[in-house]
């Protein structure tokens, strides 16, 4: 039987198969924060167990930290706590820990592929469900939860059903304006926020493969928008000079044997899928949402669905439009909005700052907007200083901040208030994620940059076409 | 984490028939500060049960005393988003042992799993018809049996099987977590460790 890529992958990766159950898969790399972690290490405590493999487990804090002033202490005595709990985990336990003010800190799906953590082939899970990031380096990684997190601490391995596969091809050229984001955002508008549940991704065709491995992170890691187990990319050239040469990427003799196992990760010619889509570049606009789930996203110059038109119950829709304060019909350009924030795992990396930056250049912040600018890491931030973007970002009255999970779920002090409407380059627009009563659009760093500048919902190619002249 | 065991649980039920329920909303990110599985159940769905003042919302089913019961029948892809545990923790601690949807997200349905609250998925036919029962009659009551694997409106007998796999059915059962399990096969785990392509 011809094997896919997520096969190999799993395959290779079970200790045993549970009769009428679950297989035993063996975790390669177990990324931890300060959120998901402390009942977990409690619970090994109190089983008397220590973790199992130490070196394969990487600790980052990232969902609860400030990001200004982070060289004072934390002011919410909670999130002090939770800091401390794993701070001190990590040392009881001998775990690699970069908290806040480390120079390796920053957000843990950020920081994985920056030193190599990610390597294509591994299984690598974490206790947040955008660990399907990693997938773009050929990984099968996934979220999982508190209980998960102290099974693999204690013995390497999660019990999980083998998920069912999916393809998605999507083919052609992007069009002038549109980045991953995009086209993620597109692809969950097709399949919806639960289209892809009990699925494995694997995304393939020419736009994955002209896509960076930045834009290819932003894809997999949306995966779990549309319920996926996770999503990848089949690694390539691309993949290997990337991973090259990072703190924790192997080298000399162990580079060649990991290569030669690498080189084998793709689908092979004539293996089946259990579900297989193909899009076409050439529909994909600029994509925005207007509703309070991922999947309620539409081109940037469409109007806003009757509900009538869509699948799903007419009720929830009208109390996700209601939530939102829109109407059907509505035109998304030409909202004013008041808050625009640039970061998260999903768009927290240098070429998304690379993206703002192009659209910001020579413009000002506009007076009515709140922008809050939060580097994925202090790499991305310290890239953002050496590539003389953090002056365009001057220039134009921005300020650029410290790194962290922040605004994408609020955990920490940049909350958006009740009422007030943000364009967001994270990952979710449920009800109150960014605060309670806070108003979410999901898009990419092109239109959240268009918006920071006009103030309001904005094509940026209409921006960008002007740049060109 | 021991968990009650779970058998037959006869009980009236809550019905939450908005879809696509995030566990954003079932517990909201800023009680997920806690170091300890503690006072999730006050804080189940926090945002749609009370108001910044702490007032209750009179229109949310969980400050209706007409509606009790250990079982919730929510809307469809209950239970969507991130991969916080403590939402299933949330449902648990508030005193239901049993959620009833037509379509479940996957991480959620494996961390009920895990910590014995038991995600039953009927066809939405059934489930349209468990939302009307009660309705009709908040003091409906509905059996979900286990070992049969059945989920029975009482009143008129009506009934439909759910699946689960034969592994979480004896987890449940017996009140057992999986870590019990791997501990066990522990020798097996460190040997294939040492063969790894990477």
């Amino acid at each position: 039987m011809k094997k896919t890529l997520f096969d190999k992958v799993w395959d290779s990766h079970v200790v045993k198969h549970v009769e009428d159950g679950p297989d035993v898969l063996f975790i390669d790399r177990h990324m931890v924060h300060e959120v998901t972690s402390p009942v977990a290490f409690l619970g090994i405590k109190n089983r008397g167990i220590d973790v199992l493999y130490p070196s394969k487990t990487f600790a980052t804090a990232d969902h609860n930290t400030p990001t200004i002033n982070q060289h004072l202490p934390v002011a919410d005595p909670l999130s002090a706590n939770q800091l401390k709990a794993l701070e001190e985990n990590a040392k009881a336990y001998g775990i690699s820990h970069w908290g806040l003010g480390h120079e390796k800190n920053g957000i843990v799906h950020v920081v994985g592929p920056e030193y190599g953590i990610t390597q294509p082939g591994a299984t690598i899970v974490c206790g947040d469900s955008h660990t399907s990031t990693h997938g773009a380096f050929g990984a099968i990684a996934f979220g999982i939860g508190t209980s998960e997190v102290e099974m693999v601490l204690a013995t390497q391995c999660i019990m999980q059903p083998k998920p069912k596969k999916m393809r998605i091809n999507v083919n052609g050229a992007l069009n002038f304006g549109v980045t991953s984001k995009d086209v993620a955002l597109y692809i969950i508008s097709k399949l919806t926020t639960s289209g892809a549940t009990g699925y494995f991704v694997e995304y393939a065709g020419d736009v994955f493969e002209q896509m960076t491995m930045e834009g290819r992170m932003t894809v997999c890691n949306l995966s779990i928008e549309m319920g996926a187990r996770g999503g990848m990319i089949a690694p390539d050239e691309k993949t290997f000079e990337y991973v090259k040469g990072r703190e924790f990427t192997p080298s000399g003799a162990a580079w060649d044997k990991a290569m030669a196992y690498w080189e084998t990760l793709k689908t092979e010619e004539g293996a089946i899928f259990d579900k297989e889509l193909t899009f076409d570049a050439a529909d994909i606009e600029p994509m925005i949402t207007y509703g309070t789930n991922p999947g309620m996203g539409m081109g940037i110059s469409k109007s806003i669905p009757n509900a009538t038109d869509l699948e799903g119950g007419v009720a929830t829709y009208k109390k996700s439009l209601g939530y939102m304060d829109f109407s059907e019909g509505d035109s998304m350009i030409g909202k004013s909005i008041d808050f625009v924030f640039i970061g998260s795992c999903t768009n927290g990396r240098i070429e998304d700052f690379r993206a703002f930056a192009s659209i910001i250049k020579g413009r000002k912040k506009a007076p009515n907007v709140t922008a809050w600018l939060v580097p994925g890491s202090h790499k991305v931030e310290a890239a953002i200083k050496e590539e003389g973007i953090l002056d365009i970002i001057r220039e134009a009255g921005f300020e650029l901040r410290e790194p962290g999970c922040s605004a994408c779920l609020a955990m920490n002090d940049d909350k958006v208030p009740a009422g007030k409407l943000a364009v967001s380059t994270s990952n979710r627009n449920f009800e109150g994620r960014q605060g309670p009563g806070s108003r979410t659009l999901l898009a990419s760093p092109l239109v959240a940059a268009a918006a920071a500048v006009t103030g309001k919902v904005t094509d940026p190619r209409d921006l960008m076409k002007e740049l060109a002249q | 984490m021991a968990y009650d065991k779970f058998e037959i649980l006869k009980s009236t039920a809550v019905p939450l028939s908005i879809e696509n329920v995030d566990t954003d909303q079932i517990i909201p990110a800023r009680f997920l500060k806690a170091t300890e599985r503690k006072g999730f159940g006050d804080n189940l769905f926090r945002d749609w049960r009370y108001n910044n003042d702490d007032s209750p919302k009179t229109d949310f089913v969980l400050n209706d005393p007409t509606y009790t019961g250990k079982i919730l029948v929510g809307g469809k892809n209950f239970g969507s988003g991130s991969s916080r545990e403590h939402a299933a923790w949330a449902v648990y601690d508030y005193g239901f042992r049993c959620v009833i949807s037509s379509f479940f997200a996957d991480i959620f349905k494996g961390n009920c799993l895990n910590i014995g609250v038991l995600p039953v998925q009927v066809s939405p036919e059934f489930a349209a018809k468990l939302f009307a029962a009660i309705e009709a009659d908040p003091t409906t009551e509905i059996e979900v049996n286990l070992p049969t694997q059945k989920v029975t409106l009482i009143a008129t007998g009506e009934s439909e099987s759910f699946d689960i796999n034969t592994y979480k059915k004896d987890n449940m059962l017996n009140g057992f977590d999986d870590i019990d399990y791997l501990q066990n096969i522990k020798g097996d785990i460190t040997a294939f460790a040492e063969d790894l392509p990477l």
